[in-house]
């Protein structure tokens, strides 16, 4: 099977891959270029463990083509700490345990992050849709909204 | 929920008790923990198994060669491969039978259900494996088929198993469980109200992100490494030594970072086929399940077809209770009847009761555990007719509990004599909760009711064999290895004990899960035993590592070890007596260890004892759109006994999902077969677990009642939260409606079609 | 194995040409989120996969000259929504689009998609059917319109011609007193297939309908257009009379399946129910235009 030359920026930083053409995103970044941070929970876009962003836009990687990834920005769970820096959400996440088992937290920290760009002030009925798309089994989504909540709240304070 | 937190910090308490940072967390949100299928190996290769696409049909024949001559295919293994263990002569490991095990990994004699493991393959890519599965020609001669307990328990009813017999007959009831007190019917004779209903239930998934995967790599030396995520490495070792006659000493399971297992992954299905085509390829082999086979091939947890039958006397005694209930094991013999037949009526004195539980197979995956195994089946039948009794009687349903709860000394029917009972406490604690006393608008807008139910539960935890060394590293700080997968913040508890322990600094202390040849034998994490055994065993290493430590101040001060404490992270004299020296910090120590004796550390390893049940009492409010027959989840408040929260938010996280767990259960998750014996919804898609906007804030109520058997007084809390949501909910639906549901789930047709009855 | 191969053309005219010299072998990948199921369930091995989404046309928002809205059929419903105008002259369409899976899925799966899919679940369809649009389509013989209703063949299946592609749909102007609506019913609160889908553009003038239609999806081989509903609407003050005749024509026009999302029964009953909320929406917002 020819591969595609893909040449794509993944977390800030260019990179380039050959691809079979019918292999997803989240296979790329997991078996070729060792981005094992990008989950696989389903494969068929049911889960959100696999959730990345495309140009700032959130998508499930099991549902996107590889080759698709040309030209375009890719934002994994790898690029969302700045070096030792956590962001908010992640030491959010940390000090509410907003984690039990950690696979599908990830994605949902991604969905989070994607959902606070959009609406630095969201209601609990708004995160609670916001992160409908990522399935959580451990946690009864509890402390993973109240994270989303106060987090919201603290980016807010910081920013005025 | 911070303001509990305080109320859960023991008084002189620094660290148990708080809501410290995970060890784990950082690798978590950044995506650096390493799970199952996140590992690699040089020269990986990948395998793939091909399944039964029959519900029921004997093997006639297999034949691999075309596969096996497909280029790039490196191995195959069929049951012939995997240790038979013959179905006349029981082998147990734990609660599973090798029988049934070896015939679960890979059909033997029959495909028993439509995704029954045929033939394994490993190829140089996954592409390469599965058209190597589609050429393996397999000769089926396809048999009737039966789904479904009643019709699985008909007398004319396909037979699975000629060697199952019940009361002498080839029969699909793999066994009988029966608890019993006093007569049942001498009890019936003396009641004034007696309801008795019956009450059906779907099988459910346990729901895990993470499918399971593993790679094994085994070398030309006989040995085999394990990468896998489980719920207990120990098992892994053992299991797939007893499928593949690899000794154990030549094994070595690595546990990697689990997603999530809520008792599935107390069982293997790749292991033993990952390390027999890495024997023979020569090469690692990887293998990940997809999300499709995880649904039609792993154990989701029994569906259910019971009857409860309870009597009252007029002022709410309750004199007798009979339970019969028939539990799927799915294809092969092992569904939990424990659960039903033990805990139904446990929060109760009754002087009366029989309870009998069947164990039905029939052509669906085998079984696997699901928190509590089996105790939300009888729960969600006692629960929901006690709620009637209540009603019979004018009784509110939680002063019928109270009224009739077990206490210090109660008879259990499955055998125990209860010690401390704390079920009065929990039951008190939903009915003098805000939640419980709040007004309900009972029809907030035309076409919407809304109503409140009740619930209780009991499950037994567990104690059991646990493992632990706790080393002093030279720079003096910590490091402490279990045996258990952490599946949800078990090392965040064992930091605080050992921490507060020794008078340090949380962040000195790192804990890891040990691999089966660096930590001694641990059993499963599983029946909420971690937290409650692995504390109980880290606690005893640190005590003696703190023994080590006076000792050693003792030798530097030349006096009495007995004259030193060890107090806040430093060595003391015990008194002015003991003589004045300045204490000595465990830094200090640790850079003085090897002159004065050697290495500073010390390991346990215990059958642990004195794990009391625990008790679980619920309510929630629910809306009920009556033109659509959505039901909704309003508002949920969940009391437990969690004896001591070593770290309140996994606790409060435990209660969380577990009624989460169980508001999927009650209301939409289900499974759905074709007429041909096919699981008809083998994805998350239309396997509707709950989603984050399905569900509202979920209240716990953590009632810290230490267990006194416990150096912490920890109880295990796990599973509980599971036992009563099914019957709570169907208890507020009724209450929304006056209709009584007692199909699960309540699904919309099925509720707008009782609606129009 | 399959040898496949992927094209991402810059303009319509290799799309066309190249899927239609592929001879049926070939798929459209817009969002995608279909398509990959489909091949990772081994439903579709295609041959070649033409990425239309690198082609102008396909991803534009354009405001006609009329004053209606033409979309490219390969936007997603993610970008839609960012639109200034679009959402305030048609919500229904809107949120229909948006109602497709998650968030994740909203940022790829497009209105093109849904419709080419050929379920009778896509939950845009019937949002564009009440809205009247027409799809431009372009194939080896050039281009044509069709109305979307006439789009669907059955499940899996439409009317397109071999080598055709949906372009765009074209929304017409929004007289003034116009609203569209559209709710479909699923067990959860997100994430699940419509049971029941229905869509309903109404238009009055002085609290009178002067012109309606309705879509229904979920309860036929395709997704339909209710005409006998609009008829009842059509002329009435939205009385309870009018909107039961309503429902009872989109009962009556009930063709459904039991399957593990639904049952007979409960899909006619929740098709009248759906029907009387979706027109009151609806009607909400032409009040408010």
């Amino acid at each position: 099977m020819a591969k595609v030359h893909v040449t794509t920026t993944i977390n800030g930083e260019p990179a380039e891959f050959l691809c079979e053409p019918d292999k997803s995103m989240l296979d790329v970044l997991r078996n070729t270029l060792g981005l094992t941070g990008t989950k696989e929970g389903c494969g068929t876009g049911d889960c959100g463990a696999c959730s990345i962003t495309v140009d700032g836009r959130l998508v499930c990687a099991c549902l996107m083509l590889a080759a698709e990834a040309e030209g375009h920005e890719i934002g994994t769970i790898e690029g969302m700490a700045r070096g030792e820096a956590l962001h908010p959400l992640q030491q959010k996440f940390l000090e509410m345990a907003a984690l039990q088992c950690g696979i599908c937290t990830p994605g949902v920290l991604i969905a989070a992050k994607s959902l606070l760009e959009k609406n630095p002030d969201p209601t609990e009925t708004e995160v609670r849709f916001g992160l409908a798309g990522n399935l959580c089994r451990c946690t009864g989504y509890d402390k993973i909204v109240r994270a989303v909540l106060e987090t919201a709240a603290e980016m807010r304070e910081t920013a005025q | 929920m911070n303001v509990i937190s305080d109320k859960l910090q023991v008084e002189g308490n620094r660290w148990i008790g708080t809501r410290t940072v995970r060890p784990d967390g950082a690798d978590k949100v950044t995506g650096r923990a390493a799970y199952a299928a996140d590992n690699t190996m040089p020269g990986m290769i990948w395998g793939k198994v091909l399944r039964s696409p029959h519900a029921h049909a004997v093997i006639r024949s297999v034949d691999t060669s075309k596969a096996e001559a497909l280029p790039g295919v490196k191995a195959v293994v069929t049951a012939r491969d995997i240790v038979d263990f013959p179905v006349d002569k029981s082998v147990m490991l734990g609660i599973q039978d090798m029988r049934w095990m070896c015939r679960n990994v890979m059909a033997r004699e029959k495909a028993l259900f439509h995704g029954h493991p045929i033939a394994a393959v490993a190829a140089i890519n996954e592409e390469v494996a599965a058209e190597a599965c589609r050429l393996i020609e397999v000769d089926y001669e396809v048999l009737p088929h039966v789904i479904e307990i009643e019709d699985a328990i008909r007398p004319d009813a396909p037979i699975l198993h000629d060697f199952l017999k019940h009361e002498g007959k080839p029969s699909n009831i793999a066994g009988t469980m029966t608890a019993k007190l006093g007569d049942v019917e001498a009890g019936f004779a003396e009641a004034d109200v007696i309801v008795e209903r019956t009450f059906r239930t779907r099988p459910v998934h346990q729901g895990y992100i993470e499918p399971q995967a593993c790679t094994v790599s085994y070398a030309a030396d006989g040995r085999a490494t394990i990468w896998s995520s489980s719920q207990g490495q120990f098992m892994v070792r053992a299991m797939t030594s007893l499928l593949t006659g690899v000794p154990q000493s030549n094994i070595k399971a690595i546990p990697a970072e689990i997603g999530g297992g809520f008792g599935a992954k107390t069982i293997i299905y790749l292991e033993p086929l990952a390390l027999l085509l890495s024997k023979k390829s020569g090469r690692p082999v990887k293998m990940v399940m997809t999300r499709e086979e995880v649904m039609r091939a792993t154990g989701p947890t029994s569906g259910s077809f019971s009857t409860v039958r309870i009597g009252a006397k007029k002022d709410g005694t309750i004199v007798a209770a009979q339970g019969t209930f028939y539990i799927q094991a799915g294809c092969l013999p092992g569904g939990p009847l424990r659960g039903p037949v033990g805990c139904a009526f446990a929060p109760y004195e009754i002087p009366n009761v029989l309870s009998v539980g069947f164990d039905v197979v029939s052509n669906r995956s085998k079984v696997a555990a699901y928190r509590a195994p089996g105790a939300p089946l009888g729960a969600y039948a006692a629960e929901c007719v006690l709620d009637e009794v209540a009603e019979k009687l004018g009784m509110d349903p939680l002063e019928l509990r109270l009224k009739n709860s077990a206490k210090p000394g109660s008879k259990a029917a499955y055998g125990a004599t209860f010690g401390k009972v704390t079920f009065e406490e929990t039951v008190e604690a939903i009915r003098t909760h805000e939640h419980y006393k709040a007004p309900l608008e009972r029809n907030p807008r035309p076409g919407v009711r809304r109503g409140r139910g009740v619930a209780s539960g009991f499950w037994y935890n567990a104690g059991g064999e646990s493992s632990a060394q706790v080393n002093i590293t030279e720079d003096g700080n910590v490091l402490v290895t279990t045996g258990h997968p952490d599946v949800g913040g078990s090392r965040a508890s064992i930091a605080n004990v050992t921490a507060e322990l020794l008078g340090i600094e949380h962040g000195r202390v790192s804990v890891q899960i040990g691999d089966t040849s660096s930590i001694g034998f641990s059993n499963l994490t599983g029946g909420s035993r971690v937290t409650f055994a692995s504390a109980m065993v880290v606690t005893q290493s640190t005590e003696k590592v703190i023994t080590q430590l006076r000792e050693r101040a003792a030798k530097i001060w030349k006096i009495d070890p007995e004259a030193v404490t060890w107090e806040n992270g430093e060595a003391r004299p015990a008194g002015p007596n003991a003589g004045q020296f300045p204490p000595l910090t465990l830094k200090e120590l640790a850079a003085k260890a090897n002159e004065m004796g050697g290495p500073i550390g010390a390991g346990v390893q215990l059958n642990t004892q004195g794990a009391d049940p625990g008790f679980a009492t619920h309510v929630v409010d629910v809306e009920v759109d009556v033109d659509l027959g959505i039901v909704r989840v309003l508002r949920y408040t969940a009391a437990q006994d969690v004896g001591r929260a070593l770290h309140p938010s996994y606790v409060e996280g435990q209660i969380q999902g577990g009624v989460v767990q169980g508001i999927g259960w009650a209301l939409s998750e289900e499974y759905l077969y074709d007429r041909q014996g096919r699981l008809d919804n083998a994805g998350f898609l239309d396997y509707r677990m709950p989603v984050c906007s399905d569900v509202p804030m979920i209240e716990p109520v953590m009632l810290e009642i230490p267990n006194p058997k416990h150096p912490q007084g920890v109880r295990g809390v796990g599973e509980a939260p599971i036992v009563p949501p099914l019957a709570a909910i169907a208890n507020a639906v009724y209450d929304a409606l006056g209709k009584r549901f007692y199909s699960l789930p309540m699904s919309p047709p099925k509720v707008l079609e009782a609606l129009e009855e | 194995m399959t040898d496949i191969r992927y094209l991402a053309p810059r303009s319509l005219e290799e799309a066309v040409s190249a899927f239609a010299a592929a001879q049926g072998a070939a798929r459209i990948l817009a969002g995608g989120t279909d398509l990959l199921v489909q091949m990772r369930n081994g439903v579709v091995k295609p041959g070649l996969i033409v990425d239309i989404k690198k082609i102008a046309e396909m991803t534009e928002i354009a405001e006609t000259p009329e004053g209606g809205f033409r979309i490219g059929a390969a936007i997603s419903g993610a970008t839609l929504a960012e639109h200034p105008r679009f959402g305030k002259a048609w919500p229904g369409v809107l949120e229909a689009i948006n109602l497709i899976g998650s968030k994740q899925v909203q940022g790829r799966a497009s209105p093109g998609g849904n419709l080419c899919n050929g379920s009778p679940a896509g939950d845009s369809v019937p949002a564009m059917i009440a809205a009247g649009a027409v799809v431009t389509v372009q194939g080896p013989n050039g281009r044509r319109q069709m109305p979307v209703e006439a789009v669907p063949a059955g499940p899996g299946r439409t009317h397109l011609a071999p080598g055709e592609i949906v372009v765009s749909f074209t929304l017409p102007p929004r007289p003034a007193g116009s609203g569209d609506a559209y709710l479909r019913m699923i067990p959860r609160t997100e994430m699940d297939i419509a049971v029941v889908g229905c869509g309903v553009s109404l238009t009055l003038q002085g609290g009178t309908v002067t012109a309606a239609r309705v879509g229904l999806g979920a309860v036929a081989p395709t997704v339909l257009l209710v005409e006998d509903a609009a008829r009842a609407l059509i002329g009435s003050r939205l009385e309870e009379e009018a909107l039961e005749a309503a429902a009872a024509a989109c009962r009556a026009a009930c063709r459904p399946i039991n399957d593990k999302r639904g049952t007979i029964a409960y899909r006619i009953k929740v098709a009248g129910v759906l029907l009387k909320r979706t027109a009151a929406i609806a009607a909400q917002r032409a009040g408010g235009n």
